[in-house]
């Protein structure tokens, strides 16, 4: 029953994206994309009653069944802010229609090689997943054909190029590690088998795995300091790209490395992944603290805010146990609602003003106030302010670090203020003051409803989760360990 | 004496001592050959492993090596450059002999890191572990010191070889197969799909100092 569901979440995208291919023009391909998406988001729902289960290729458990449907869900509302915004930008002859020719092919394969990343079982078909994903953003990141366009999926290529030859490095290191105990065969590649014959294989030849996978897949979480494509790429594609690389992709990555820390701590004599996960996320935490004071770009603002927020994530499942794990997963799904919330945002915005320099956007309140709002609402739920739910589980993961590392909870804790003082100065200066000039463009307002629903879910589960919510999380986070 | 081992050894060297002459050619179709060379190597070195191994998949891996790396991606190349009238001479940022420095001490930071912590792996498989990190590093290092985008393609593509030479000699790794041709595809996406002809197109260049210089902060 399970594996049905995921051969179906599977297909549904791969055989879009194949069809897509087939269609010209832009309209019908976009309508295309979000009836697909919305048929991949319907299927991954059945899998919450679906018991755990695993083949020799597919796992599912609470862990991944919960991020699977957060892919679909972000996928779907991205689709139709793609839909609009595409739209605009053929209106006002920013992209031609034959540019777009595999735009939405490549959306949906885009989405499927997540969805296939995030059910395998076998680690090497998990780490072809992760490299297809890269390789599906790489040329829409340059699809505007600018200067700075191709620069940023240069960059972005050979980072996370290099990043994913690391990565595979650490695979075979992993496999030759289960190798002489398990045997020849793909045995020793899947993860649900190594979970069981783990504690017998040789945690030397773990350790140099895991250093190798933790910087490869670090680099495509975008960890310092392999950071350096994130900004670039956030900033120089559509919008809409930025919105699933943001809150999709990074997820995907953290996925990956914590199936492998999952794997180290079966074994037991290996070095603790904690720490090193933990040093690598304050630095990001602080780096991109730091970093987001010098921005005067808005979409390169928010991928900082992004690097931030992977910082205090890896941070969080470095530190372990079951209330910072529970912190780690409630912030994963909030961050990834919240900030593409925020890019559909900024998408509209920077379509409104015709540029993505903050100074130059400025008023939006009063000038567009379905619009302003919801910015403001996103980065005042981003910044962590009650009653948004970032409130919930960043209150959670420094509270429960003060009661078990204190030294470690005042950096964490400074690193979240400074990205706080950030972000509170950069949005009164674009959501107040008088509005800059006049402008025609008003978003339709149809293309405002993903911004709202995902605001509206990020302020529900401020307020209240649903107990079952809290026992699902509850559960992973035990597998987490 | 065994030959096997031997053999394989050989073959492993080859690979090793063309990634430390990638290093030093000062003009790209050396870069290339060089490169050839180091392909053919691996292509032999994947053929014997399938015969030693008694493992048919690895004649694959061996035969896309052959047909991809050491025949498909050089002319491709070969090609581009000529068509589009590339510089024929390599910018480095790191003299020859500094460079070579850093080489060797790259592949004495593998064999220290590897060789100690596999001690219960077979001989064979320990040694080509080290010798393909060593390659690995060395890819890494040519992708650092080199600032033209052929190079740094080249400097990605050996890193793959030294990956691939990994896979091999582990026994019995699945999806080895798979795992290049996912490669492939995103080098050949890289190379041809857009790089060479759209940074040719904007920049007219293909030197990558004068790429970075555009920055999304500066508009």
């Amino acid at each position: 029953m399970g594996m049905a569901v995921v051969t179906l979440v599977l297909a549904i995208p791969l055989l879009a994206a194949l069809g897509l291919v087939l269609v010209p023009g832009y309209r019908t391909p976009a309508r295309l994309n979000i009836a697909a998406s919305a048929a991949t988001f319907l299927a991954s729902l059945t899998l919450f009653v679906v018991e755990p289960a695993a083949t020799k290729w597919f796992v599912l458990d609470a862990f991944n069944i919960y991020l699977i449907a957060l892919t679909a869900f972000v996928g779907l509302t991205t689709s139709l802010f793609s839909a609009g915004y595409i739209a605009h930008e053929i209106r006002i002859g920013k992209l031609k229609p034959l540019q777009l020719r595999f735009y939405h092919a490549m959306y949906q394969a885009f989405l499927f090689t997540m969805l296939l990343a995030l059910s395998a079982n076998n680690l090497g078909v998990m780490w072809v997943a992760v490299e297809g994903a890269t390789l599906t953003t790489v040329l829409m990141v340059s699809l505007y054909r600018t200067a700075a366009g191709i620069e940023a999926a240069w960059k972005y290529f050979i980072l996370c190029g290099v990043g994913i030859a690391l990565a595979l490095f650490g695979t075979i290191l992993m496999y030759m590690a289960a190798q002489p105990v398990m045997g020849p065969g793909m045995a020793a590649m899947t993860w649900t088998e190594l979970m069981v014959r783990m504690p017998e294989v040789n945690p030397k030849v773990l350790n140099l795995a895991f250093v190798f996978l933790l910087i490869g897949y670090g680099t495509k979480v975008g960890l310092a300091p392999l950071h350096a494509w994130l900004p670039d790429a956030h900033a120089e594609g559509p919008t809409p790209i930025s919105a699933v690389l943001s809150g999709l992709l990074l997820n995907v990555a953290i996925y990956a490395v914590l199936r492998f820390k999952m794997l180290l701590a079966a074994n037991g004599a290996a070095i603790a992944p904690g720490p090193l996960m933990v040093a690598m996320g304050l630095g990001s935490l602080l780096l991109a603290g730091f970093m987001l004071y010098r921005r005067r770009d808005i979409k390169r603002f928010f991928a900082y805010s992004s690097i931030e927020h992977m910082g205090i994530i890896t941070f969080a499942f470095g530190m372990g146990g079951p209330l910072a794990n529970f912190a780690g997963l409630l912030h994963m799904a909030m961050h990834s609602l919240t900030k593409s919330a925020i890019f559909y945002a900024v998408g509209h915005a920077t379509q409104i003003k015709g540029t993505q320099r903050m100074d130059a956007i400025r008023g939006l309140t009063v000038s567009h106030p379905a619009l302003g709002w919801g910015l403001l609402a996103g980065v005042v739920a981003i910044a962590g302010l009650p009653p948004f739910g970032i409130f919930m589980s960043e209150f959670l993961l420094v509270t429960s670090t003060f009661a078990r590392q204190p030294l470690l909870a005042l950096p964490l804790a400074a690193g979240i203020l400074i990205a706080f003082g950030a972000l509170v100065l950069r949005v009164q200066q674009i959501c107040f003051g008088a509005p800059d000039g006049v402008s025609k463009a008003v978003p339709v307002a149809w293309s405002l409803l993903p911004l709202y629903a995902h605001l509206g879910l990020v302020l529900v589960a401020g307020v209240w989760i649903p107990g079952p919510l809290v026992a699902w999380f509850q559960t992973v986070a035990a597998l987490l360990g | 004496m065994d030959i096997g081992y031997d053999a394989a050894h050989m073959l492993g060297a080859v690979v090793l001592l063309m990634s430390f002459a990638l290093l030093y050619q000062r003009r790209i179709f050396s870069v290339i050959t060089v490169f050839t060379f180091q392909a053919l190597a691996l292509a032999t070195a994947a053929a014997w492993q399938g015969y030693a191994q008694g493992e048919p998949h690895l004649y694959v891996t061996a035969l896309l090596t052959l047909v991809l790396k050491a025949i498909a991606i050089p002319l491709a190349l070969h090609r581009i450059i000529l068509r589009l009238n590339i510089q024929r001479t390599v910018d480095a940022a790191l003299s020859v002999g500094l460079t070579m420095v850093a080489g060797v001490s790259l592949v004495t930071l593998s064999i220290l890191l590897v060789l100690p912590v596999t001690t219960d792996a077979a001989t064979l498989t320990r040694e080509g572990l080290a010798l393909s990190l060593s390659v690995v590093l060395l890819g890494l290092l040519m992708m650092i010191t080199r600032r033209n985008a052929v190079s740094q393609v080249v400097g990605f593509m050996s890193i793959e070889n030294g990956l691939i030479f990994a896979a091999i000699g582990v026994a019995g790794m699945p999806l080895i197969v798979e795992m290049m041709v996912a490669f492939s595809v995103m080098v050949a996406f890289i190379i041809f799909g857009i790089f060479l002809f759209q940074i040719r197109e904007r920049f007219d260049t293909l030197d990558l100092q004068k790429i970075d210089s555009y920055r999304g902060e500066s508009r």
